[in-house]
């Protein structure tokens, strides 16, 4: 594997060798590697483009990495990937997709992504996305994700599109059944002339089912973000949605959240909150001996994290 | 050593002008020196012209000998000119250990920010991973901002209305911990203040009303006298 493509499965998986526990690496649409262990099987779909992560029932302390880099530019792919996570398992997965380009076609990858999250079973879900390269070429994400929670399950979804795409559309719904938990957490940073879009619908179907989406953004030069998040309370039930960025130069963000009551039980709350960086934030930090630009980064950074 | 020459400060108003500090002249070089005054006298943009937040409209300010009045907050603050903020300001996402760690300057362990922290009455262990957000109350916050101040180790430090905010079982820590950097800065501590405590701490008192500095002299000389008349001759000065 070059240089390059090593610097992006850094970014994108904090992979700087082949993970331990099961992997799957997809590099120009290819193959770049992939294990299986004891617990977990990986299949190549056979129907469209894409992979199977089977989990086994009560698979504990384990961890999947699935990262995606493409270095070729003008390689636009949409790819399926499934998983199937057993009752009572608790494993974290890392997917994650680096674009390099350095051609002046646009490069594309959609990632498909759908989780059934077995009975009581907990998952961590890390996914990254970042995009680099000297051509002009955009580089373009829209994944998908679908998640679907079984009685008592858990998944924590960590989102984040460090630096580098050009446009991206990110749609993810869920539904979540009986005391189940769903939380995502979304960092986001546009710059230059970027424009990224996220849409979250989460149904609250089950009892004592609840919701936690909290996304934190930063729009830099003349970017624009939209944001929509949706929660439908359909039960007893505790949703919380929550947008809060940054903006800065030219940039500008729209945020609609919107929630649903639809059980006399259900609670739910919005906040939405967007501005520039407050003064005496700036000022705070220049009284510590920062400049105003390292004073910017550094609020950035924190927010971010 | 810091001295203010002649320092005025206006703004415009919808009428006109207004003049918030009038031809102050003050000379730092004790230790502790507490300014007090009536609200709205003008301490606080005082503190803030220090600070280099607000550019004085005259005059002249000397820190150690250099013309320091068209240095930006950030030039200040290296040539070591500290200010805790009288309403601490939050940050979503930075920690407390963050705070203390830029304060600094430079890296430090946890354990020596776990100092500072543990000489405002904070138990360094609970807070240092905590963010700066809403989640702190506003006695924490005035810890924190006091303790980064302490981090800094600089030869000015201003400190505006230090107590406000806080209990009073914190606010006798509060007492020994100026106590205690009192005695061991290598410069000078500004305290914007109306606590008789902080007052009787300090080597010499300022008076400032209606703009003007109209009293600075020793505690010895200005304390009794504040106490005496509740400060009426000082524009009633609130104790």
């Amino acid at each position: 594997m070059d240089t390059i493509k090593k610097g992006l499965l850094e970014k994108v998986a904090d992979l700087h060798e082949i993970p331990e526990g099961a992997y799957n690496i997809r590099d120009n649409g290819g193959s770049g590697g992939r294990r299986t262990t004891a617990n977990i099987d990986i299949v190549t779909k056979t129907d469209k483009p894409g992979i199977d992560i089977i989990i086994k029932p009560g698979t504990k302390n384990e961890s999947v990495h699935i990262p995606v880099i493409i270095s070729q530019s003008g390689l636009n792919e949409i790819v399926y990937n499934d998983f199937y996570i057993g009752e009572d398992a608790d494993v974290v997965i890392v997917a994650g997709c680096g674009i390099h380009n350095s051609g002046s076609e646009a490069s594309s990858h959609s990632g498909i992504h759908t989780f059934h999250v077995g009975k009581n079973a907990k998952i961590k879900y890390v996914e990254r996305h970042y995009g680099e390269g000297e051509g002009t070429g955009e580089n373009i994400m829209n994944p998908e994700t679908v998640i679907e929670i079984d009685e008592g399950g858990y998944m924590e979804m960590e989102t984040t599109q460090i630096k580098g795409i050009d446009s991206t559309i990110r749609k993810t719904s869920a539904s979540i059944s009986t005391s189940a938990k769903l939380v995502i957490k979304e960092s986001l940073m546009t710059h230059g002339k970027q424009f990224a879009k996220t849409d979250f619908t989460v149904d609250l179907n089950g009892e004592n089912s609840s919701a936690n989406v909290i996304s934190r953004s930063v729009a830099k030069d003349e970017s624009y973000q939209e944001f929509l998040s949706i929660i439908n309370g359909n039960n007893k039930c505790a949703g919380h949605t929550e947008c809060d960025a940054i903006i800065m130069d030219k940039a500008r963000v729209c945020a609609i959240p919107q929630i649903n009551a639809n059980h006399i039980d259900a609670s739910l709350i919005h906040e939405a909150a967007i501005g520039k960086i407050a003064g005496e934030q700036l000022i705070k930090l220049m009284t510590l001996g920062l400049t105003e630009a390292e004073a910017e980064e550094q609020i950035v950074t924190g927010f971010l994290k | 050593m810091l001295e203010l020459i002649n320092v005025s400060f206006k703004v415009k108003t919808e009428d006109g002008e207004k003049e918030i500090l009038k031809d102050i002249n003050l000379k730092i070089e004790e230790k502790f020196v507490a300014i007090t005054g009536p609200n709205g006298g003008g301490k606080s943009t005082l503190a803030k012209i220090i600070a280099g937040i607000y550019q004085p409209t005259a005059g002249q300010i000397l820190f150690d000998g250099v013309d320091i009045t068209n240095m930006s907050i950030t030039e200040r603050a290296k040539l070591g000119v500290s200010f805790a903020f009288q309403q601490p300001v939050r940050f979503k996402g930075l920690t407390v250990g963050d705070l203390i760690t830029l304060a600094s300057g430079k890296k430090i362990s946890v354990s020596e920010a776990c100092t500072f922290l543990s000489e405002v009455g904070l138990c360094a262990r609970d807070y240092i991973d905590r963010e700066v957000n809403a989640s702190l109350s506003g006695g924490e916050l005035k810890r924190i901002e006091i303790a980064m101040i302490m981090a800094r180790q600089t030869k000015l430090s201003v400190f505006d209305e230090p107590e406000a905010g806080i209990d009073l079982w914190s606010f006798n820590n509060l007492i020994k911990a100026f106590e205690k950097m009192n005695e061991k800065i290598n410069g000078s501590i500004i305290i914007i203040s109306h606590q008789e405590k902080i007052l009787n701490i300090a080597d010499k008192i300022a008076v400032v009303a209606n703009g003007r500095l109209v009293k600075y002299d020793t505690k010895d000389a200005v304390l009794p006298e504040l106490l005496k008349n509740g400060g009426a001759s000082f524009s009633c000065v609130k104790l």
